[in-house]
């Protein structure tokens, strides 16, 4: 039972990455921490359950990483994917923190394994977790458990109560029950909004009810919109969110990795009415995955179905999902729900403005088409060899970018740009200040342990004061 | 490999993990999986017999309960196995053995014992059952009789083994790879050694928790190396008998008696630890349906070396031709039920590792 009459150290608001990593990191320093999990014990972790890597800057090849990744390369990726939609500083120190954070993790009984197949051009820059995001997860809270950190399930924070820039008392639902918790210093850790589908419906309409949240249903964003009605500064569009291009079928939330379709650059995409809107091979399937999440949400009813033949159906990783399959294009389009007459003509038209080249899925060959709008660029080849495949695809929505502005020591910041005397941030509540737009394979949970190891220092250091 | 309810849902938890993969550094499970697209049940009873039961990807399962999808590769496998031992046993009408298993082995148990016992007292009438007997050559052969003995152990050990044999070409003809040559059982045989693959990409086993413990592999090692030096006392005490001419029982520190001893204790501390865990098993990853199965042949096991080490302390004794009676009945029904107990679990098993041994330099597909 919580004692109502404690005050603890450092209350952490969140049960992922960036919370525990905070959590363990304050309570080492000597403080009493209270971490507060919105799930239960079985689904704990946020969206950090679904993870399976992190990207680290490293000199030398390491056991777990392969060459060298420096400082230098690890930022233009960075301002590449953001467009420059970050802060030099704090991601530049986050970059050089990377490279320190595998002796906590160890030491936290966090293990890695070589890099999953499939991901070899991963081996250099990611480090992937054995047993993935899950298994750091448990290792986490058992070290949480073993350290002393109070850990509660089952229950929200609603709101932190905010007087003259500092956290007087929480109010949460513990466990069912209203309940008060105060604390000196408070970690918010509790990830995006995007599992609130009220809150996405604001920015976009109806079509929400039409995407699925590739994560944890916890995240719910409602200390990040308390905190921002209590004249916390924000960063990040409030509007945007990291939307990819999944298989249709999987389940509203929680789906995870499984649910991903590597299809769209083998094959043509059509939207509800048979057409298709935009170029396939434009390039690279990892790099343009990102967009097709937004633009199948541009389509009627959010949906688009993706239709191969079978010379493509080895070139990709299958969703977890059967192939719907017939052996002519008009079944396929029947089964898929769509005008047989109109894919047939979309599909003639397609083959009829393949121009021949030499297909090669290892580069941007010259298989394109011509005459076509919009046209495909690469990989290009004609649909004519049953049996016929299509995927139907829908958004699907891995996080959003608002958060609350912080600085280097992940202090948060009020609308003035002073810091809040006793409220820090970490992970992706504050991860708009780095990555304000796109996406980079891994960051998120780089920004979530060194932000997550600041925060908690920071969070102790200052209950200690 | 029929088509049965585990294979079948065995065959949904692989083709979502062969989307997801994470877990590919616990086990040869995983590896093995991403070589396939699509899994024929001979696959699943393939893969189900390479899994050591380790759980560690249990626990680091996104999908597992109470995600809807429900993934748990551990109990999934643990119900298709017996199906697969069921499905290999020979002759095939033994199958059924399989079936409420513990009852079975306890059956066999109690039979095999009753029957020594019971043959025992008949040929020693009055109070020769019960006498003492001083520790001299051939004390053994007057409560029971050489060739008794001798029919009885070559007719029961003979039969399992050849029932095993028979399982074995049953699975490798199902679900046996194309070939596999010295390096492959080389590489397979240090895996049944050194039970690699039971301990999380080393990290040891998930027990009962996502906590990460060598406790299983130890005490298996006990197990499975204390049994094989009780295998070896016996083998050294068929030399001496009949190449030398010196017969039991043999002297304490005679090499028979060393070996078995010690190999006893090692079978009584790995069974009792293994008894022991599965008291305080999750549920979740340890099917109750299973629960008969796996203590009847760990209590079997234990009693076996348990009697053995009564019989040594009661030589002299006139106790000592009641405890050779049991023992001889325990091991009796060790043998007998080793074609039809979790024992036979190491002969899938070790050929499932000599398949993924012999397929280590194939390529996954794609992503």
């Amino acid at each position: 039972m919580l004692d109502p009459e404690k005050t603890w150290d450092v209350l952490v608001v969140g049960g992922g990455n960036a919370a525990l990593c905070a959590a363990i990191t304050a309570r080492q320093a000597g403080a009493s921490v209270l971490l507060i999990e919105h799930a239960p014990r079985a689904m704990r972790g946020g969206n950090s359950r679904h993870t399976r890597n992190l990207r680290a800057m490293h000199e030398r090849p390491t056991s777990v990483l392969t060459d060298s990744y420096l400082e230098d390369e690890y930022w233009d990726d960075l301002l590449r994917v953001t467009g420059g939609n970050t802060d030099e500083h704090l991601a530049r120190m986050t970059i050089r923190a990377s490279a320190g954070v595998f002796g906590f993790m160890q030491e936290s009984g966090v293990r890695f394994q070589p890099s999953l197949s499939g991901t070899l051009s991963l081996s250099r820059t990611n480090a992937f977790f054995l047993g993935g995001g899950k298994a750091l997860v448990n290792a986490y809270y058992l070290t949480a458990e073993a350290l002393g950190v109070e850990i509660v399930y089952d229950s929200e924070v609603l709101s932190l109560a905010m007087d003259d820039g500092a956290v007087r008392e929480a109010t949460i639902t513990y466990r069912g029950f209203p309940a008060t918790v105060r604390a000196r210093s408070v970690v918010v850790a509790s990830g995006g909004f995007q599992a609130n589908l009220d809150w996405m419906r604001q920015h976009w309409g109806d079509a929400v009810d039409n995407f699925v949240i590739r994560g944890t249903p916890y995240n719910r964003g409602r200390v990040l919109r308390n905190l921002l009605d209590q004249g916390v500064a924000p960063v990040g569009d409030p509007t945007q969110c990291h939307a990819v291009a999944l298989d249709a079928r999987a389940p509203k939330f929680d789906g995870g990795i499984t649910t991903r379709l590597d299809s769209v650059p083998f094959s043509i995409v059509l939207n509800r009415n048979g057409e298709r809107f935009y170029d396939e091979g434009e390039d690279f399937w990892p790099k343009r995955y990102a967009i097709w999440g937004r633009l199948i949400a541009q389509q009627p009813g959010q949906i688009a179905y993706s239709i191969c033949d079978q010379k493509a159906v080895m070139l990709f990783m299958p969703s977890v999902y059967p192939a719907v399959r017939a052996d002519t294009l008009g079944e396929l389009a029947e089964r898929l729900g769509l005008d047989p007459a109109k894919v047939q003509a979309t599909v003639a038209q397609y083959n009829a403005a393949v121009r021949e080249g030499r297909f090669d899925n290892t580069k941007l060959d010259d298989c394109a088409t011509e005459g076509l709008t919009p046209p495909k660029t690469h990989w290009a080849r004609t649909i004519d060899t049953p049996p016929f495949v299509g995927y139907p695809l829908r958004p699907g929505i891995t996080f959003t970018y608002l958060g609350v502005r912080v600085n280097e020591r992940a202090q948060v910041l009020m609308d003035d740009g002073k810091p809040a005397a006793n409220l820090f941030a970490s992970g992706e509540i504050m991860a708009g200040n780095i990555l304000g737009k796109g996406y980079l394979a891994g960051f998120g949970m780089t920004i979530g342990t060194v932000f997550g190891r600041i925060a908690g220092q920071e969070a102790a250091r200052h209950a200690r004061n | 490999m029929r088509a049965t309810e585990a294979a079948a849902e065995a065959r949904r938890v692989m083709e979502i993990c062969n989307a997801c993969r994470y877990c590919e550094g616990f086990c040869a499970v995983f590896p093995a999986m991403t070589l396939k697209r699509d899994f024929s049940d001979a696959d699943v009873s393939y893969l189900a017999n390479l899994c050591h039961g380790c759980r560690g990807c249990y626990y680091a399962c996104q999908y597992a309960p109470p995600h809807e999808w429900g993934v748990n590769v551990p109990a999934t496998f643990a119900l298709l196995r017996t199906d697969t031992y069921a499905e290999y046993a020979w002759p095939p009408r033994a199958a059924a053995l399989f079936q409420r298993n513990g009852v079975v082995v306890s059956l066999a148990l109690a039979a095999a014992v009753a029957l020594v016992l019971i043959l025992a007292g008949l040929a020693n009438p009055g109070g020769a059952f019960t006498a003492a007997r001083p520790v001299a050559p051939g004390a053994f052969y007057d409560v029971i009789p050489l060739w008794a003995m001798q029919v009885v152990g070559i007719a029961s050990f003979g039969f399992a083994l050849a029932a095993m044999a028979m399982g074995a070409r049953n699975f490798w003809r199902d679900a046996g790879a194309r070939g596999a040559g010295p390096v492959a059982i080389g590489l397979a045989l240090w895996d049944v050694l050194t039970l690699r693959n039971l301990g999380g990409g080393g990290n040891g086993c998930n027990d009962n928790s996502e906590r990460f413990s060598m406790r299983r592999r130890w005490l298996h090692h006990a197990m499975f190396y204390g049994f094989m030096l009780c295998f070896a006392a016996t083998c050294t005490g068929f030399v001496y008998h009949a190449f030398l001419g010196w017969h039991a029982p043999y002297p304490l520190l005679s090499a028979p008696v060393v070996l078995g001893t010690v190999g006893g204790a090692l079978l009584l501390a790995g069974t009792g630890g293994m008894i022991a865990m599965r008291q305080v098993a999750d549920p979740a990853v340890n099917p109750r349906a299973l629960l008969g199965a796996d203590l009847a042949v760990l209590v079997l096991l234990s009693l076996s070396a348990l009697t053995g080490l009564v019989l040594l302390a009661l030589r002299g004794t006139g106790a000592m031709g009641p405890a050779l009676a049991v023992h001889l009945g325990v091991i009796l029904a060790l043998f007998v039920t080793l074609p039809y107990s979790r024992m036979i679990h190491g002969v899938y098993r070790g050929l499932a590792l000599l398949r993924r041994a012999a397929e280590r330099n194939m390529t996954p597909t794609s992503g």
